[in-house]
């Protein structure tokens, strides 16, 4: 048994003439915490949206946890574990903590079609749970998410995503938004996964971020993955260098 | 709550990682609360414009009467409230799943003549029926036919509307308004425009019967009054449906974000075809009982019910943009739309003031509601 996670080999994916993602090998080791960075446009939400099925690549393979997959949707992916913090945050504003957690996957006293009846107490029971296993900090989990700041909702967004991740997290740019205290806490949520063994797939911006939290950093340029770097091999001036395109492509680029 | 790091607050005392405070003094009353403050004061100023006048709105006032309250006055709003408000329950859910429905009362109109033809009696003090549409082997079938026809034309044409708006993607407005123009069109069309008459017995019993009886709680008279039952049953089952099941939490989630409902796996667009197949099924009901009561049927029926019940929705406290309503809001924004009615006829306002007046209370009910959607959001 390989401890290969995730794999994509050759995958593609054209917008009509658009190449927005050119050929990506990529490869996640079990446990492993790798960063995708790149500049605007370089493919990188592209790339999560193709692993996550939100959209059907043009072209290319994934295997995930040891077979080929071809998700439908992004149920499919969810449902075969995992877990996606989306850039726009995927909350419903009008409703609880618990319900948005439990979006599309909710409890149930019995079980009757669409008028199935929820199990409110269960479903709240496991939110606080899931906050204390994540550490992040709700004040009252009735509110509806719309009275909540930025911060907050991030969090629920992302203990949504921690709470059910059993086999992969992808997060994209779960800290644009917000301030210094709830970017600390989200990494914090971060290092818990790290610590659960939970391999992570990081978008984002921010290279003191990147270089704080993951074990490898690939690197997006126009459509094509054009570095994989450890961490303890680079720094930020070798980073940029890639992302503004003054290095080429390095050899070890399916590592 | 104040959040010192997000910037477009202002700063206030700063709270370290998980600090968050929760003010519970600070939640926000049920908006429900509100719309039955409304509901109280309007009861209250028709009850003082018609006691200067020597009358009451709400009470008895005849001597030769045994009763505590205006019996007469009482059934005829309980019967508006019913008819509309049935059709109400409905475009609450279409409005809260982010859509709108502007058919339903042309597809009253429709349901009412083609239930009405299957409802038919066949001698009418011993003459053949003059407003038969069918042949005799169509007459004095039972009860049950004329109401599940009924049912089933309004479910076919919430049908049509949910199909329309979930799968060509045309906006709700225009789909139901397609379906609107097109029901309307077929009431006329069923029967060249001629009023269809005589039902049998049983189906006029269906709104002019007493399903519990003639109920007397001391002075309070209950009688005749089956549409406002089956009113208060919807009613609550919509309510449970909304608040407990998976219908509900749906129905919420995606006219809260559509893309997020998406996102988590919901099927939306099935989703939204169910929405509106209820809305139509409700408008059927209200065409059964609408029908029932008047023991006739009209290409004219329903005529404007569909901004009524969307109205009923609005007073209620729902939000137009989708996601945050109740079942609650709309019966008790149904009951201040009733009061409203009634009571102009009672200080004996001419009927053009009254729509004026209405209209007016509408927009104002709105302002209202934006106005302490911004108070909250800045709390």
């Amino acid at each position: 048994m390989s401890d290969i996670i995730l794999e994509t080999r050759g995958l593609t994916k054209r917008y009509g003439g658009v190449h927005a993602l050119e050929d990506a090998n990529f490869i996640l080791r079990k446990g492993e915490h790798v960063a995708v960075v790149g500049d605007n446009g370089a493919g990188k939400s592209t790339f999560v949206r193709q692993v996550t099925a939100v959209e059907q690549k043009s072209a290319g393979q994934i295997f995930f946890d040891g077979r080929e997959v071809n998700f439908a949707g992004p149920l499919e992916a969810r449902e075969g574990g995992i877990e996606t913090v989306f850039q726009t945050l995927a909350l419903a504003d009008d409703l609880d903590v618990p319900s948005n957690l439990f979006l599309g996957r909710e409890l149930f006293k019995f079980k009757f079609g669409p008028f199935s009846w929820l199990d409110k107490k269960a479903m709240r029971d496991r939110t606080l749970e899931a906050l204390k296993t994540t550490a992040v900090k709700i004040p009252n989990v009735d509110n509806p998410i719309r009275n909540m700041s930025g911060g907050q909702r991030q969090c629920v967004s992302i203990a949504r995503t921690a709470a059910f991740a059993s086999k992969l997290v992808i997060m994209d740019e779960p800290t644009a938004a917000l301030g210094v205290q709830e970017t600390a806490q989200v990494e914090n949520i971060i290092r818990g996964l790290k610590e659960r063994g939970i391999p992570m797939i990081l978008i984002s911006h921010n290279l003191r971020q990147v270089f704080d939290l993951v074990d490898r950093i690939v690197v997006f340029r126009r459509g094509r993955i054009v570095a994989s770097l450890r961490k303890e091999e680079t720094d930020g001036n070798d980073v940029v260098a890639y992302i503004t395109g003054i290095k080429g492509p390095a050899d070890n680029v399916a590592a | 709550m104040s959040q010192p790091t997000t910037g477009s607050q202002p700063t206030g005392q700063a709270h370290g990682l998980g600090g968050l405070k929760y003010d519970p003094a600070k939640r926000t009353r049920a908006p429900e609360w509100n719309v039955a403050l409304a509901l109280v004061i309007m009861v209250a100023i028709f009850e003082i414009l018609n006691r200067l006048n020597g009358g009451s709105f709400l009470f008895n006032m005849r001597d030769n009467v045994d009763a505590i309250f205006n019996q007469q006055r009482i059934d005829i709003m309980l019967l508006q409230v019913a008819i509309v408000g049935i059709i109400s329950l409905g475009v609450t859910q279409v409005i809260i799943v982010g859509g709108i429905d502007l058919s339903s009362g042309s597809v009253v109109g429709a349901t009412a003549m083609v239930t009405m033809s299957f409802a038919q009696t066949a001698l009418v003090n011993g003459n053949p029926n003059p407003k038969a549409v069918f042949g005799p082997e169509w007459m004095d079938l039972p009860v049950l036919i004329p109401i599940v026809v009924g049912l089933a034309v309004g479910l076919f044409a919430g049908l049509i509307n949910g199909l329309l708006v979930a799968y060509t993607k045309i906006p709700p407005f225009i789909a139901t308004l397609g379906m609107m123009v097109t029901a309307r069109g077929a009431s006329r069309w069923w029967s060249n425009g001629n009023p269809i008459s005589f039902p049998t017995e049983s189906y006029g019993q269906l709104s002019n019967g007493d399903l519990l009886g003639t109920l007397t709680f001391g002075l309070v008279h209950w009688q005749g009054q089956n549409p406002a039952l089956v009113f208060l049953f919807l009613a609550v089952l919509f309510h449970l449906i909304l608040n407990h099941t998976l219908y509900g939490k749906w129905t919420y989630a995606i006219g809260s974000n559509e893309a997020a409902a998406r996102m988590s796996g919901i099927n939306v667009d099935r989703h939204k075809v169910l929405v509106y197949a209820i809305a139509g099924l409700l408008a059927g009901v209200s065409a059964v009982l609408l029908t029932s009561k008047n023991l006739t049927a009209q290409a004219g029926m329903g005529v404007m019910y569909e901004l009524d019940a969307i109205a009923m929705a609005v007073i209620g406290g729902i939000s137009l943009s989708g996601g945050r309503g109740s079942i609650l809001g709309t019966v008790l924004g149904a009951a201040i739309f009733s009061v409203i009615i009634s009571g102009f006829t009672s200080i004996q306002l001419d009927a053009y003031y009254q729509e004026m007046v209405k209209g007016a209370i509408i927009v104002g009910a709105v302002i209202l509601d934006q106005a302490r959607q911004r108070k909250r959001m800045r709390a």
